[in-house]
């Protein structure tokens, strides 16, 4: 009887629980998303990484902005105009409001956009805004008025923008996080803490709910967003998951709905189990090895060669990154619109003829079995960084090049490689956004630290230059192929892989779509 | 006694301002900066990030500046979260971090001591054998495997409780166990030691010769010896085990501090590895005491003079 | 036979039997104790002499074969494959060299350190105790990896440089333990006659002090071994231990953690070579521990 009592009791409890829960999920749309490490800061003007971007993308919104598939739409500026010159921009502004209900207006952009030279913010990302007028001269301190910067509010619906020089990626690039507008009046009551719950101010689809370092941070739906009609979902909640094999458990155990990176360890499991909810696409990132042109070594033309051509990259690819990796065989890589993508000469040599090229090739510059080649691999802590290292150790080996491996902790490692300190480095870059510029500007030979294989070629310098003046997209792309080609004849970085993007994505998501920046907004998502 | 608590704390002051102008001055020395990146930033923006953060001042100086902001209750703000100050991250995790670490160290108590005297009373018995063999297994297997693999079976496969997480009380099962068996393990094995020893003593044979139940001499006077070596390893432990785990913090997502010892050195996030070493430092020396203390109230033939 | 000559013949052997005969007397009688040790040498012998049983080189990659790849007992990969296709069995072997000797060689520093450490702090007592176990206090509250992480920046890398950091930091814990065995040793009458007959400080450290600490000093120990195998392998796991080519039992582990669903055999046998060894050497500590115990005859 009494036992008879308890069932009735617990299946009672058992559907109220069950009421509840199905009321909750029709109440709310929870979006569940792993974002890597714990996003540093909220404040997007002094924001670095895309940990804080994917979350700053769904709190704010810039002139223009991401559809699905990664093309550049109308954000808070509904329409634009350019001038013939393509150094003026005039941005026609949207009637939208910030989360607190003021009007978004033009005085928004340009207190953010000087934020961003600003030497007091000391922005990180502050070269990025050099295109311009005047703006390279106040983040160096050489122009102290802030006001003399290229933008200006005509009315509180016009914004213009005064470039330096023309740049047609330039509707692209402010797509940047360090772009996004702030709202002035919550920076200035709350000073650090304006990024905080409950001071937060944004002009996005979603604001900030609650923020636990190291824990999640969680946003809702604001429903002063001017397309709030067509956001389902009622909440997002990203959480920093620095443990990729962790984070793929919590994906599969149901707790996560997108992943920020898959492990490479795990794909031949997920090729066998769960291969439709695997998403892994080209990026726009090269991984490579700096050769370090001030040693004598690697100032020998035939040394890189000979070592660029002894790397096995489908082997590489396939065989140790299980797939997460393109073999690479360009420095900018693949899928940037209207570019030919340039390639290294021996791209479709076989294996065999390449080997015994770059044999060659190293006896020409003077080592052989009585005189080995030693080179010592540089590479930061990281699973996938050692594993390349060795497989392309035992790859060098095999035309009789004596490589040892050095593995430093990321700071220390960083340290070496611009001191310089090393024979061989790897590296990797993912572009700012998608132009081939954010690839070759890295290495014209004024460019400091940034170029760490120290190459300097005056005409690579020339081109990448000039084609800062050239309006016209396709003279300028042209000038910038044959800047590349050059560049890859010259071979002062190994280009090794390209980058793919790397995302577990439930079946339970809608409205997610590829694209090549690997930005994926939660405006055009729902979960089933 | 109060006398002897007023001194010690007296001696923490000097002790502390070792270990901050220790840590200070070390962590100066370490290669990189707060503000090194994959992407280099130009040299005009690192020098306005230096002064924006009074980098560019002289070391002492920077040193004094710190020591002032200790004085008034201020850590400084992080270099790394940015949003941050370093008192609002070590506050804002520490109580997660006391919490587990309480419960697993209280946890690894009963039972680590329990099992530690029972493998003594039954000293090369199977119990014995068994429950130290167990108990080494517990050492021997490190925390970054028995974590996946709790994860992994319990998690993921049995789907008992989450994977990782914070906010339930579901959430504390798994990195529980995780952070209490290899302090079990310790436990048994120096309870069983000093036990064996204890129970060999002339007194407690003098106690069972006068005809003492075996029972009431070994809770009487055995056990009450027997952890004395439990309690001098438990002072630093205990700062150790309620300050977070790394490795435990970060497989199951739980937002302790256990993870800015490592992440701010490796981060030179100067601020944060100041405020963690401070507050670690304070605690450990807070735990010694308090452990010196407990032997004092166990062992009678001690005395603070 | 006399009783005179009973005494004579006697004597002699008393005599002779010093307390380290007499212990290895005992621990051999211990039956798991000797099997441990049987074990231990072995795994020891094989480890060390691995590059003369004509086994593949560790750095071998076999581009055929995939990774973590099943054993193939065909192929002569007893534990399969690793990340990178080499013979896991083979790695094996030489990490257990690795881990070997800085799990003995840091063990060795913090049990001389902190045995004498801890004797001297606890025995005098008063200012010379305070002073030196502050200096413990201060050295337990600097975090462990900024440490690491200063000895790699000023001397370079180098594995004995792990030796050191692991040894310098494990003999704090030694320290504390063999304090408090002294301090309650101290009050005990036969020290204090001692004391009272002019034996000097020193020698009664020596004497009576430190072997009256070895039950638990010796338990320590089995746990400093394995503590700083793992500590190793964290160091390791931070990118600041032991290079690639090399590799230690913490490495292979870590890494074989990671892939325990898709290669179980890999971390039960990395795993199982861990543990035997630990359990092992902790049967050998505990046949120690009971052959040196004056009243456990």
């Amino acid at each position: 009887m009494s036992l008879m009592k308890r069932n009735v009791l617990l299946s009672a409890l058992t559907a109220a629980t069950l009421i509840l829960a199905s009321t909750a999920a029709q109440a709310e749309m929870v979006l569940h998303r792993g974002n890597g490490a714990e996003p540093e800061t909220m404040d997007p003007q002094k924001s670095t990484g895309v940990t804080e971007a994917n979350i700053q993308y769904e709190i704010f919104e810039g002139l223009t902005t991401y559809s699905p598939d990664g093309e550049v739409v109308p954000g808070m500026a509904e329409k634009w105009d350019v001038s013939d010159d393509g150094k003026t921009y005039t941005f026609h502004l949207r009637d939208a409001k910030w989360s607190n209900g003021d009007p978004v207006t033009a005085e928004d952009f340009v207190y953010s956009f000087q934020r961003l030279v600003d030497p007091a913010i000391a922005a990180d990302y502050a070269p990025i805004a050099d295109p311009i007028l005047n703006a390279e001269q106040i983040r160096k301190g050489e122009e102290k008025d802030l006001t003399k910067l290229g933008v200006k509010a005509v009315d509180a619906k016009t914004f213009e923008v005064t470039l330096a020089r023309p740049a047609p990626y330039f509707l692209g690039l402010i797509r940047h996080n360090t772009f996004l507008p702030v709202h002035k009046a919550t920076v200035e009551k709350f000073g650090q803490d304006w990024t905080k719950p409950g001071n937060m101010v944004g002009n996005g689809a979603f604001t900030m709910e609650s923020w636990t370092p190291q824990a999640s941070m969680a946003l809702a739906k604001s429903p002063s967003y001017y397309d709030a009609a067509n956001v389902k979902l009622d909440k997002i909640v990203y959480y920093p998951t620095e443990d990729i094999s962790e984070e793929f458990k919590r994906y599969r155990a149901g707790e996560l709905h997108i992943t920020y990176e898959v492990p490479s360890d795990q794909i031949k499991f997920i090729e066998a189990n769960m291969k439709d909810e695997y998403e892994a696409k080209p990026y726009l990132g090269t991984y490579y090895y700096v050769v370090n042109g001030t040693r004598e070594a690697g100032s020998k033309k035939e040394v890189r060669e000979a070592l660029a051509l002894a790397i096995d990259r489908e082997a590489i690819a396939e065989k140790v990154t299980g797939g997460s990796f393109l073999p690479g065989y360009s420095w900018v890589p693949p899928g940037m619109i209207g570019y030919k993508t340039q390639y290294v000469s021996f791209k479709d040599m076989p294996k065999q003829q390449r080997i015994a090229k770059a044999k060659e090739l190293l006896a020409a510059a003077g080592y052989g079995p009585d005189n080995p080649l030693n080179m010592e691999i540089l590479y930061n802590t990281s699973e996938n960084h050692k594993k390349i290292a060795i497989a392309v150790q035992s790859m060098w080996k095999a035309i009789g090049v004596n490589a040892t491996l050095n593995n430093q902790e990321w700071q220390v490692y960083l340290d070496t490689r611009d001191e310089k300190q090393f024979d061989v480095a790897r590296a990797g870059w993912i572009g700012d956004f998608a132009d081939p510029v954010t690839f070759l500007d890295l290495f014209l030979s004024d460019a400091g630290v940034r170029n760490d294989a120290g190459y300097n070629n005056p005409e690579y310098d020339k081109l990448v230059k000039n084609s800062f003046g050239i309006g016209d997209p396709e003279t300028r792309l042209a000038s910038l192929q044959r800047a590349e080609q050059i560049f890859l004849n010259d071979l002062p970085i190994i280009p090794i892989l390209t980058y793919k993007t790397k995302h577990m994505v439930s079946k339970k998501v809608q409205g997610w779509a590829y694209n090549n920046l690997d930005f994926h907004l939660g405006r055009y998502m729902s979960v089933q | 006694m109060l006398h002897y608590v007023m001194r010690r704390l007296g001696g923490a002051v000097p002790t502390l301002f070792i270990i901050i102008a220790g840590a200070f001055f070390m962590m100066r020395l370490a290669p990189g900066g707060p503000f090194a990146r994959e992407r280099r930033v130009p040299p005009e923006v690192e020098a306005n990030l230096m002064k924006a953060y009074h980098l560019d001042e002289p070391l002492w100086q920077q040193f004094l500046r710190y020591l002032n902001g200790l004085l008034h209750g201020d850590f400084g703000p992080s270099f790394k979260y940015k949003d941050f100050a370093v008192a609002d991250l070590i506050f804002g995790g520490f109580p997660v971090s006391l919490q587990l670490g309480g419960i697993a160290i209280a946890l690894a108590l009963v039972i680590g001591v329990t099992l530690g005297i029972w493998a003594a009373l039954r000293q090369n018995s199977w119990i014995d054998y068994a429950s130290m063999s167990v108990s080494m297994v517990g050492i021997a297997v490190p925390n970054f495997v028995v974590a996946p693999i709790l994860t992994l079976v319990i998690g993921l496969q049995l789907q008992l409780l989450p994977v990782g997480g914070w906010g339930r009380p579901s959430h504390y099962v798994l990195p529980v166990i995780a952070l209490c068996l290899p302090q079990i393990a310790a436990i048994a094995r120096l309870t069983r030691a000093s036990m064996i020893e204890v129970l060999s003593s002339n007194y407690v044979r003098t106690a069972r010769a006068k005809g003492l139940p075996a029972r009431l001499t070994i809770s009487r006077h055995a056990i009450r010896a027997a952890i004395l070596p439990v309690v001098s390893y438990l002072g630093p432990a205990i700062a150790g085990i309620i300050t977070g785990s790394v490795v435990v913090e970060q497989i199951f997502s739980i937002p302790g501090i256990g993870r800015y010892f490592v992440q701010g050195s490796l981060n030179r996030d100067y601020t944060l590895v100041m405020g963690v070493t401070v507050f670690y430092g304070a605690l450990v020396i807070l735990c010694n005491l308090i452990a010196d203390l407990l032997y004092g109230v166990l062992d009678p033939k001690v005395r603070y003079d | 036979m006399s009783v005179a000559d009973i005494t004579l013949g006697t004597a002699p052997e008393v005599k002779g039997r010093s307390l380290w005969a007499d212990a290895r007397h005992r621990f051999l009688r211990n039956k798991a104790a000797v099997t441990s040790l049987v074990i231990f040498c072995i795994i020891a012998l094989a480890c060390f002499l691995a590059p003369h049983l004509g086994l593949r080189a560790p750095d071998d990659i076999n581009w055929e074969l995939e990774s973590w790849g099943p054993p193939n007992l065909e192929l002569g990969y007893l534990l399969g494959t690793d990340a990178n296709n080499r013979d896991l069995f083979v790695r094996l072997l030489y990490g257990g060299q690795v881990s070997l000797l800085v799990g003995f060689t840091a063990t060795l520093v913090s049990l001389v350190i902190g045995v004498i450490w801890g004797a001297t702090a606890g025995f005098i007592g008063g200012r010379v105790d305070g002073f030196m176990m502050r200096i413990v206090d201060i050295l337990y509250s600097i975090p462990f990896i900024f440490f690491v992480i200063m000895l790699t920046v000023v001397f370079g890398r180098h594995i004995t440089l792990i030796y050191i950091a692991i040894g310098a930091v494990s003999w704090l814990d030694m320290a504390r333990i063999v304090r408090g065995q002294t301090i309650s040793i101290r009050r005990r009458e036969y020290i204090e006659a001692a004391e009272a007959s002019g034996v000097s400080k020193w020698r009664i450290i020596t004497r009576h002090v430190i072997p009256n600490c070895m039950g638990p000093v010796v338990v320590y120990v089995t746990l400093t071994v394995p503590n700083v195998i793992l500590i190793e392998s964290f160091i390791s796991f931070l990118g600041m231990g032991v290079q690639e080519p090399d590799s230690s039992w913490g490495t292979l582990i870590s890494e074989a953690a990671v892939v325990m669903e898709i290669a179980p055999w890999a971390i039960i046998g990395t795993g199982s070579m861990l543990a035997i060894t630990l359990l092992s050497l902790n049967f050998i500590g505990d046949g120690m521990r009971d052959a040196l115990d004056p009243r456990d005859r």
